[in-house]
């Protein structure tokens, strides 16, 4: 891993005092590093370019990671991390786009992001943008029905420039089977990686199918933390 | 008498060409009577999808419109329109069809006589009820682009004739002494009928929010005000308290009241059970100006 993944820790543990972490925000925090670092094309200076790559927190869930990353890649001071969810911070529990430099969408109720994100992307498609859209889903916002209406959509529409990484950190209530088949089966390209292996997070993250969404199972387990 | 979902259509479609912005997103529901447009997408029948795919197009820059029956726009994705447009400060227009028991036969199921007063519970959130299908057309125009989420309430019924309604203000039909009467959208023409002979104010209400209180301030006659609403009665009352402040007010309110409508039928059939008649709305107002 690299130091700049270190340093995010360091980050996280200097915004809330204590080297223990939401699971919410540490089983994503993977995933977060390789797309900010290494895929996704954007200007901290500029968050709203028009030539940016689009990154929905759908879930909302577990927000410090993402926070983390977007103070470490310089769209807004990391110092504000110490503000997390204080009275005047702009950093709440669930991201605001009206107050968060970097983020796109408000999010936090489940199943919100993910057809935000299918708008988004059939509006650069409408706009003949080649820029891509991902979204980030937890395997416990796939028990929302409006996820599965977007995976019957964004099949059905073919959007391709669409990538939906569903972190499996297992908080699911009912059994969800093989997450990878069933979004399969509504017509994506389909992956399956361990969530916490970088170099198979860059290669997913940077083979989207050509003709369909694609979706990327990142499996991951809180005990492999330890 | 002009078709006002046909209308709205036509409105829509000849506004495609006109605005490169306007986008419509659409769950079956009118999907066949709209020429194939590349910004005309229907959805299939998925309106909390419908809702959020309208936010992430008006995020990249669209101004998006959703179409759908009450029940199915109001009320099933009501979060999407409270989280997704709302506390995101996005523009967009929610254009309904089938007000109240506009759809008499389907049932409460197909029938939305709620979704003014649950739309009134979200902050920013406008709320436009047309009279005419040349109305919607009019107040549309003026608003579509405002940047608000904007709901649009269209009806079957209609008023025979147009007024020049304008986007947040109440229209002064006629003036008196004893009394105000406020109606609401597709009720002026029984309301103008009810109040034949009789001493009132009439002003007309096409935008219920944000609500034209200082015209209200200003026109009020009396201390007496009867709201005659297409909708569960009294979706006005607080906003007619709140303008009339610090001046005490009694309201009679007149409109569909709230129980669990169990006839079919047709609509003229409900307004007499209902009394929403000119003769049932006469007696009503001329009882509470007693």
């Amino acid at each position: 891993m690299s130091n700049g993944f270190a340093h995010l820790e360091q980050l996280m543990s200097e915004a809330t005092g204590d080297e223990k972490h939401d699971w919410a925000a540490i089983s994503t925090i993977h995933v977060l590093w390789v797309l900010y670092d290494r895929v996704l094309r954007y200007d901290p200076q500029h968050p709203q370019s028009e030539d940016r790559d689009r990154f929905v927190l759908s879930k909302g869930h577990g927000p410090l990671a993402f926070y983390a990353i977007l103070a470490a890649k310089g769209f807004f001071p990391a110092s504000e991390l110490a503000t997390f969810t204080r009275w005047d911070s702009r950093l709440g529990a669930h991201p605001d786009r009206t107050k968060v430099p970097g983020a796109e969408v408000s999010t936090g109720s489940l199943g919100h992001g993910l057809p935000m994100a299918l708008g988004m992307a059939i509006g650069l498609r409408l706009k003949g943008s080649e820029r891509r859209v991902f979204a980030l889903i937890g395997d416990g916002e796939c028990n929302e029905g409006s996820i599965w209406e977007s995976a019957l959509l964004a099949g059905h529409q073919q959007l391709h420039n669409l990538t939906c990484i569903a972190i499996n950190n297992h908080s699911s209530t009912p059994n969800l089977g093989d997450l990878a088949a069933k979004f399969a089966s509504f017509g994506w390209a389909t992956t399956t990686i361990n969530g916490r292996d970088h170099e198979q997070i860059y290669a997913a993250l940077t083979h989207p199918d050509r003709e369909r969404p694609t979706m990327i199972v990142a499996d991951i387990r809180q005990e492999e933390e330890q | 008498m002009i078709d006002t979902r046909q209308h709205m259509i036509d409105v829509l479609e000849s506004m495609l060409a006109e605005d490169e912005r306007l986008a419509v997103v659409l769950a079956d529901i009118s999907a066949s009577r709209f020429q194939p447009h590349p910004r005309v997408l229907n959805l299939g029948i998925m309106e909390q999808t419908m809702v959020s795919v309208a936010a992430g197009l008006a995020l990249e820059g669209f101004i998006p419109v959703a179409h759908s029956f009450v029940p199915f726009l109001v009320e099933r994705p009501f979060e999407q329109l409270k989280d997704d447009f709302c506390y995101q400060h996005l523009g967009g227009n929610f254009i309904s069809s089938g007000g109240s028991y506009d759809y008499s036969i389907e049932g409460m199921t197909h029938q939305g006589p709620g979704d003014i007063q649950i739309l009134r519970g979200l902050p920013g959130m406008q709320i436009v009820v047309p009279g005419t299908a040349l109305e919607f057309e009019r107040l549309f125009r003026q608003s579509y682009a405002n940047g608000s989420p904007t709901y649009y309430r269209l009806s079957s019924r209609s008023n025979s004739s147009e007024q020049q309604v304008e986007f947040g203000k109440l229209a002064v039909m006629r003036r008196g002494r004893k009394g105000t009467v406020l109606a609401v959208g597709p009720m002026l023409e029984a309301t103008l009928q009810a109040v034949e002979g009789l001493d009132v104010t009439v002003l007309y209400c096409t935008t219920v929010a944000p609500f034209d209180g200082e015209t209200l301030r200003q026109e009020c006659a009396g201390e007496r005000l009867v709201l005659v609403e297409p909708y569960y009665a009294g979706g006005l009352s607080m906003d007619v308290i709140e303008a009339m402040k610090p001046h005490p007010i009694s309201i009679e309110a007149i409109g569909v009241p709230r129980e669990i409508l169990s006839h079919y039928g047709e609509s003229e059939q409900h307004d007499e059970a209902l009394g929403l008649t000119p003769q049932g709305i006469r007696a009503r107002i001329v009882d509470s100006l007693a």
